[in-house]
């Protein structure tokens, strides 16, 4: 759009040989804008650019000149002036003026942008250490949405490890999926600590805060895929919450959503007995409708490493090392040394003997998994499945020293329910 | 304008026992002489420096390319964290302070610093402070990993380390306002007799607004992150939403106290510059009175300004076109340092040694660094580039091409002065030559990233940021190295640079170059010269 | 010299205790910070409400609606929570009754407190409540299930153009647990 020429020019000083081919990803621009908001932000950034630019060949072609020509080794003499009050006054005036006229066009987007209201529909996001939990309240719809890029792309420790897929590190398992054409409210807020939901093409970026909903607005008008991540530093996983938004036609939206309800649970009844249906039920419709059937220990132990992997690794690591100091072992027998406030939770729940992590209860275990530890970094997996959550555990307790036996999806349902 | 115009101060010192200083450890322990602390504080400085970029150098290496190849993410969160900590408590603010007590008292014609033995104390309890910061790497849990800002809920959560940086930095803190006082007493109450505020030279007057800043501001932080430690363990609920707080208070105040801090890391520098330059144009500072109502300025308006690194917390549409304002607002003082330079140089008579190129490499890139900070001041615009690598070049482009070429260009400058040696001016070509290339190299294409969207703090991205973090690496490795070309260059000067001439700058004007012999000796102006 | 040293070390003390001053004075600010922090959110209008409106008025505009839309959270805490009524049209100054359900999934007895936060977040001015189980922490015992009223209303000077308010309620454990 802009300075395409630049860009070019910029590339191509800028490459080192082997990379010409590569062109495409030496970008110098902002992404392309594709909501009202983020059309102005960039129009605005490149208003101030011009402005800069001006300023820098003005300020700058006076000093080179000067360097070049008022040089000892000329011969030149030195004035003796040091001022000059109208100069002095115009240069104060001038930029002082040109920046009232920069001000001015930011102002009004300014305004645009925080006047969320006339929204057509609205959505509640929750950032999560780490992964997002997008929230449909006039359609009945929520979901998580996780990284999907396998640890195996992503751990290059000992070599270049898997070949990464094209959008490494910018692909989720659920996209969050709006309709085009629609003003749509974001409230977004977080769990656990401050996190920032960017979506730069979308223009927005915004804290999530714990306790407070903040509202930001998007109206995409092309059907397309954009990708953002966190933007605020919430922790270890910080670079691994990325945001996927998928906009769609309202039509392909409306089937979307027909599709989504299928898969919620009932919405709660007004009485708390009959509220306490299932919670999750998981994501994809066959796990739904499958009855906690009994599982082989094997089974359960291979699928269940496949979940670790996703879900676990990123913290307790691959080898169930954990992290020292952060991230507790679940190898039996290793020591781990954290401040009180880490290890007390986990003594409670018969996890931790002497500064040791040793094998708790099968009951606390689903107990952690299923509700987290309250004030630590480990969250709640209530929305994986009763199979998911059933394998992780049984591989958990069946690895690195652990015999704890299995668990079975039923005795992860009847947990559920007593909750 | 001898500059031996004041030979009594040799056989004035004799005759009352000042020889030189006492040999030994104890002479750098119980020192009180303002040029021994100096030269601490430089020192310091100078070994947090290359502690801190040597984190930099390890957070280049795994950002070399996408994966994980180094280091576990929460490590790579601690080394952004401590860098950060490490470098503006530790290298840049510490290295302005050995600056002031260097130079101060022989530029406004003082024996001493008002208080000698506060300036002891608040250099050595930096040390400790330094050392608790950084063994936080080895303590359960590793060193805090919340990037710099210290943002609670995240700072809560953090292990033991936090508790000892937060000491650390109460420690840092105090030694800053113990400096401060001093500096301050030192320019009001000990100038030389003639010596009016408005005859200061401009290092003087910087710092002197630069150290109100501090004691305005420093005692902010210590609130701040004193109701962290509360919070974390005494069941207050500052910033805790449950118990009537609000996370978003600790970034009021946080910032209350970080956009000041910002002035205070390049306030000075500007200082050095004001006096670098007419040294080698040969010619007066132009303007100097406007660059003090401009420094004074910037300072005033640094305390209104803290919400425009807070656009992206919600607050609502007024609040973020005030501190839109104010920070625009604020550039218009900044342009007129930069054209007062410019007008300083115009039709002088340069010549461009190691101190003069630092300088105006100064200029130039600071120059940019302004422009990327209009750039984000349009909130707007900001919001689209919060936290990411923008603002990373953004903030290295004042902060290193800024205040660190500053320091160093302030080294060249008196070296000469504080040893009596001349450094090698090829070694010195070579080091800024060097430092400009791999600084562009290693912070220009950050702008790129920051505006493809490439976040901050993350110690693994998507393959479309690859290539130019490739190049940014490659360019930190040459500019980390190249810093060992000025180590050389300082340490053998020292050791055996050639004499240096009794005035090496023909330009330069201040006292310490018109009233001293070259080295400086041990105890200078015990007798106050007149100035006319 | 000008001044005897004795002066000036005199002169120098004084100046140190007025900077300490100056020092004191701003550490005192830091804290007042929190105070006037919550004061100027009150004045804008978007602080935490804990106050119950005393009479109720008659007086409803039936001229226009207002949709409030009832977001449920928590933070930090593993509580089931949910609104029982997703959205509602009021008219400003017409009280209205919206119910809340909240079990305690946890194996201990829990006490929360409800933080309210409104988007925009200048509606927060414009909502008053009678009764609110944000006016106090919540205790529940282990699988407790508690259904809680929130009795409201949209004042009737609400602005015109504020035709769609979110009201959240996010539950967090509450400091010190027990009350």
């Amino acid at each position: 759009m802009h300075l395409k020429h630049l860009r070019a020019l910029v590339a191509l000083a800028a490459t080192l040989p082997a990379s010409l081919a590569a062109l495409a990803s030496y970008d110098v621009d902002i992404l392309p804008p594709v909501t009202p908001m983020s059309q102005e932000s960039y129009n605005l950034h490149w208003g101030i650019m011009y402005v800069c630019i001006a300023i820098f060949f003005i300020v700058f072609g006076t000093m080179f000149w000067s360097i070049f020509k008022h040089r000892r080794s000329k011969g030149a003499q030195a004035a003796q002036f040091h001022e000059n009050t109208t100069i002095e006054i115009l240069w104060t005036i001038i930029p002082f003026v040109v920046l009232i006229g920069m001000a001015y066009p930011a102002t009004r987007t300014m305004i645009e942008m925080k006047d969320a209201s006339g929204a057509d529909m609205t959505v509640k996001i929750t950032a999560y250490q780490w992964r997002w939990g997008y929230d449909y309240p006039q359609e009945g719809v929520h979901f998580f949405s996780n990284l999907s890029t396998p640890r195996d792309q992503i751990d290059n420790y000992d070599g270049a490890g898997a070949a990464k897929n094209d959008n490494y590190l910018l692909e989720v398992d659920k996209p969050f999926v709006v309709p085009t054409g629609k003003k749509i409210r974001l409230l977004i807020t977080a769990n656990d600590v401050i996190h920032g939901w960017y979506v730069p093409q979308l223009g927005v970026n915004q804290y999530g805060i714990p306790g407070f909903i903040k509202d930001a607005w998007i109206q995409v008008d092309k059907p397309g895929i954009y990708r953002g991540q966190c933007s605020q530093i919430c922790g270890k996983e910080h670079a691994y919450m990325p945001i996927v938004v998928d906009a769609r036609t309202p039509e392909q939206y409306a089937a979307w959503v027909k599709e989504e309800k299928a898969k919620m649970p009932p919405p709660p009844a007004p009485e708390p007995q009959a509220a306490a249906a299932p919670a999750a039920q998981g994501e994809a419709p066959a796990a739904a409708a499958a009855p906690a059937g009994k599982m082989s220990a094997a089974d359960l132990k291979a699928a269940g490493e496949k979940v670790y992997t996703q879900n676990c690794a990123a913290c307790h690591q691959a080898n169930g090392m954990g992290l020292a100091g952060t991230f507790p072992p679940l190898a039996a027998g290793h020591a781990f040394n954290a401040p009180a406030a880490m290890t007390k939770p986990l003594q409670d729940r018969g996890f931790f003997k002497g500064g040791k992590i040793v094998e708790g209860s099968p009951k606390e275990h689903m107990d952690i998994v299923l509700h987290g530890v309250p004030g630590t970094a480990m969250a709640s997996w209530a929305h994986l499945t009763d199979e998911q959550i059933a394998a992780v555990i049984t591989y958990e307790r069946g690895s690195w020293g652990n015999h704890g036996g299995e668990v079975q999806p039923s005795e992860v349902a009847a947990a559920r329910k007593k909750s | 304008m001898s500059a031996i115009a004041h030979p009594h101060d040799h056989s004035h010192g004799e005759a009352h026992e000042h020889h030189g200083p006492p040999r030994g450890i104890t002479r750098w322990l119980y020192t009180t002489n303002h040029k021994d602390i100096g030269t601490m504080y430089l020192v310091f400085s100078c070994i947090m420096f290359f502690a801190g970029g040597s984190m930099a150098m390890m957070i280049r290496a795994e950002l070399f390319e996408p994966g994980l190849q180094l280091f576990n993410p929460q490590f790579f969160n601690s080394l952004t964290t401590i860098h950060g900590l490490v470098m503006i408590f530790g290298a840049i603010m510490p290295a302005f302070v050995g600056l002031a007590n260097w130079l101060i008292p022989m530029q406004i014609g003082a024996a001493d610093m008002a208080f000698p033995r506060l300036n002891n104390w608040s250099f050595w309890l930096l040390v400790p402070a330094s050392v608790l910061l950084i063994s936080g790497f080895f303590v359960p849990g590793g060193a805090i990993a919340s990037g710099w800002t210290l943002y609670p809920p995240l700072s809560i959560q953090q292990g033991i380390s936090m508790d000892m940086s937060i000491l650390a930095i109460h420690m840092m803190g105090a030694s800053s306002i113990m400096g401060s006082i001093n500096i301050i007493t030192t320019i009001l109450n000990m100038r030389a007799p003639g010596m009016t505020l408005m005859k200061m030279p401009m290092f003087v007057w910087a710092w002197l607004i630069t150290a109100y800043l501090l004691i305005a501001v420093m005692p902010v932080l210590a609130g701040a992150i004193t109701m962290l430690l509360f919070d974390r363990h005494f069941g207050t609920s500052f910033f805790n939403a449950a118990g009537g707080g609000d996370p978003t208070m600790f970034l009021h105040i946080f910032w209350f106290f970080g956009h000041p801090e910002v002035y205070i890391m390049i306030l000075p520098a500007f200082g050095i510059v004001s006096q670098i330059i007419p040294a080698f144009a040969r010619k007066p500072l132009f303007g100097y009175a406007s660059m003090v109502y401009a420094t004074a300025s910037i300072a005033i308006l640094s305390f209104i300004v803290w919400g425009h690194h807070m656009f992206t917390v919600g607050m609502p549409a007024a609040g973020n076109l005030f501190f839109m304002y104010a920070t625009i607002l604020i550039a218009v003082p900044t342009g007129v340092k930069v054209f007062n330079w410019i007008s300083t140089m115009w039709r002088g008579s340069m010549t461009f040694e190691t101190p003069m190129l630092f300088a105006i490499g100064f200029i130039f890139l600071f120059t940019i660094g302004g422009f990327s900070g209009l750039v984000l001041a349009l909130a707007p615009v900001d919001i689209t580039l919060h936290n990411t690598y923008y603002v990373v070049a953004h903030f290295h482009y004042v902060l290193v091409s800024g205040a660190l070429f500053a320091i160093i260009g302030a080294v060249y400058f008196w070296l000469p002065k504080w040893t009596g040696n001349m450094y090698n001016e090829t070694l010195g070509k070579w080091h800024f030559w060097l430092s400009m290339i791999g600084f562009n190299v290693l912070f220009f294409p950050q702008h790129f990233l920051g505006l493809a969207g490439m976040p901050r703090r993350i110690p693994d991205y998507a393959l479309q940021f690859a290539e130019w973090n490739m190049i940014s690496s490659i360019g930190a490795f040459i500019f980390g190295f190249t810093q060992l070309i000025f180590l050389y260059n300082v340490i053998t000067t020292i050791r055996s640079g050639k004499p240096a001439e009794q005035k090496p700058w023909e330009g330069a004007d201040s006292l310490e170059w018109t009233h001293l012999p070259t080295p400086a000796p041990y105890h200078t102006f015990e007798v106050q010269p007149v100035i006319k | 010299m000008s001044v005897p040293a004795n002066d000036v070390a005199l002169r120098n003390r004084d100046l140190m205790r007025k900077l300490l001053v100056v020092c004191g004075g701003m550490l005192a600010f830091a804290f007042a910070m929190v105070p006037m922090y919550r004061q100027i959110c009150d004045a804008i209008g978007i602080s935490q409400q804990r106050a119950v409106i005393a009479a109720t008025s008659t007086q409803v505009d039936t001229s226009r609606d207002i949709k409030v839309e009832l977001l449920a959270s928590t933070a930090g805490l593993p509580w089931k929570f949910e609104a029982l009524d997703r959205v509602v049209t009021l008219h400003p100054g017409e009280l209205h009754t919206v119910r809340y359900q909240v079990v305690n999934t946890l194996g201990r007895a829990v006490t929360a407190q409800a933080v309210m936060s409104t988007a925009p977040a200048l509606a927060m001015r414009y909502i008053e409540k009678q009764e609110c189980f944000c006016f106090k922490t919540q205790t529940l015992q282990p699988g407790e299930s508690r259904e809680m009223p929130v009795v409201f209303r949209v004042k009737r000077d609400a602005p015109a153009d504020l035709t769609t308010i979110s009201l959240s309620y996010s539950f967090m454990e509450a400091p010190g647990g027990a009350t």
